[in-house]
């Protein structure tokens, strides 16, 4: 077994235990660490399989910021998780019998098949000598599927406004300041000029 | 590709995890968080898969998906987390099971 097998086997292993303990775990809290391991470790195996910028990328957004948000989101809603895990076992069976028909179809899927050989000599993008994984990539995504590219900045520009939007609440006894209100604010609704007659009040 | 590890080892072990995903939506169905988590679990193993493949073929169009994929499955897991946090504002609750303002 050379290193990068036994590297590959760690890896692996880590990745599915840890999945086993996200969707098993009592606390959320632990579910969510348990699954930056098994993002830590799936970056592991694309490093292996030679995509280096995704295993890197992989761990910058997922480890950096979605899991932040997942680790905020669980600590700040104030919830009966206990209650939640009530009649956890009621769906298991089918569950595991959906699951592991699932699973022998996807092995035997992987197994079996066969590409054809016209498919392996074509490639659509072929790696290029020389270049270094993330350099290939960047010359591709800002040429070839320049497209692509801003549709994907489009969809998380889209996506944040859409969680701003969302979230945003406005209280109601909070005084803020409206410049609209402001501008259109005129003399005659701030100042009046009372006369008074001497002796008496107004 | 390197030659040691055959493709079928990164197909198995995307396998594992996918399944491990959709029994984890099974088991927790009450628990709106850990769907989430499922889902990003079968989206991992999607990835696996596309960069698995692409590192077969020698084709770089596997890692352009897998990318995109990274950026939808990032999108919609900020979506998520806001729709949840709203639900929990309006009623004090994430089980699946209390979702039911719009039945009929």
């Amino acid at each position: 077994m050379t290193l990068q097998l036994a590297f590959f086997y760690l890896f692996a292993t880590v990745a599915i235990i840890s999945a086993v303990m996200v969707i098993s775990s009592r606390n959320p809290v632990h579910s969510v660490l348990f699954l930056i391991l098994a993002f830590v470790n799936g970056a592991g195996i694309f490093m292996l399989a030679g995509a280096e910028f995704l295993a890197l990328l992989l761990i910058v957004v997922y480890v950096g910021a979605v899991m932040v948000l997942f680790l905020f989101v669980v600590m700040m809603l104030d919830i009966d998780f206990a209650e939640l895990r009530q009649g956890i076992l009621q769906y298991a069976p089918i569950g595991a019998l959906i699951g592991g028909i699932l699973l022998i179809e996807l092995i035997m899927v992987a197994g079996s098949f066969v590409i054809s050989p016209e498919v392996a000599t074509s490639s659509a993008v072929p790696f290029v000598e020389g270049m270094s994984n993330t350099e290939a990539l960047g010359n591709l995504l800002y040429t070839r599927y320049v497209y692509l590219f801003e549709a994907a900045g489009l969809i998380l520009l889209v996506a944040m406004i859409g969680a701003i939007v969302l979230t945003l609440k406005h209280k109601p006894n909070v005084k803020r300041q409206d410049i609209n209100a402001q501008v259109a604010r005129k003399r005659e609704d701030a100042v009046e000029v009372v006369s008074v007659e001497s002796g008496k009040g107004i | 590709m390197i030659p040691d590890i055959g493709l079928g080892h990164f197909l198995t072990v995307a396998a594992i995890l996918f399944t491990l995903g959709v029994f984890g939506i099974f088991l927790n169905r009450k628990n709106v968080i850990i769907i989430l988590m499922s889902v990003e679990l079968i989206l991992l193993a999607v990835n696996i898969n596309f960069v698995a493949f692409s590192a077969h073929l020698q084709d770089l169009a596997g890692q352009v998906f897998a990318l995109m994929i990274l950026t939808v499955a990032a999108a919609e897991a900020a979506i998520g987390l806001a729709i949840l946090v709203v639900f929990y504002r309006n009623r004090g609750s994430i089980a699946v099971d209390d979702v039911n303002v719009m039945k009929g």
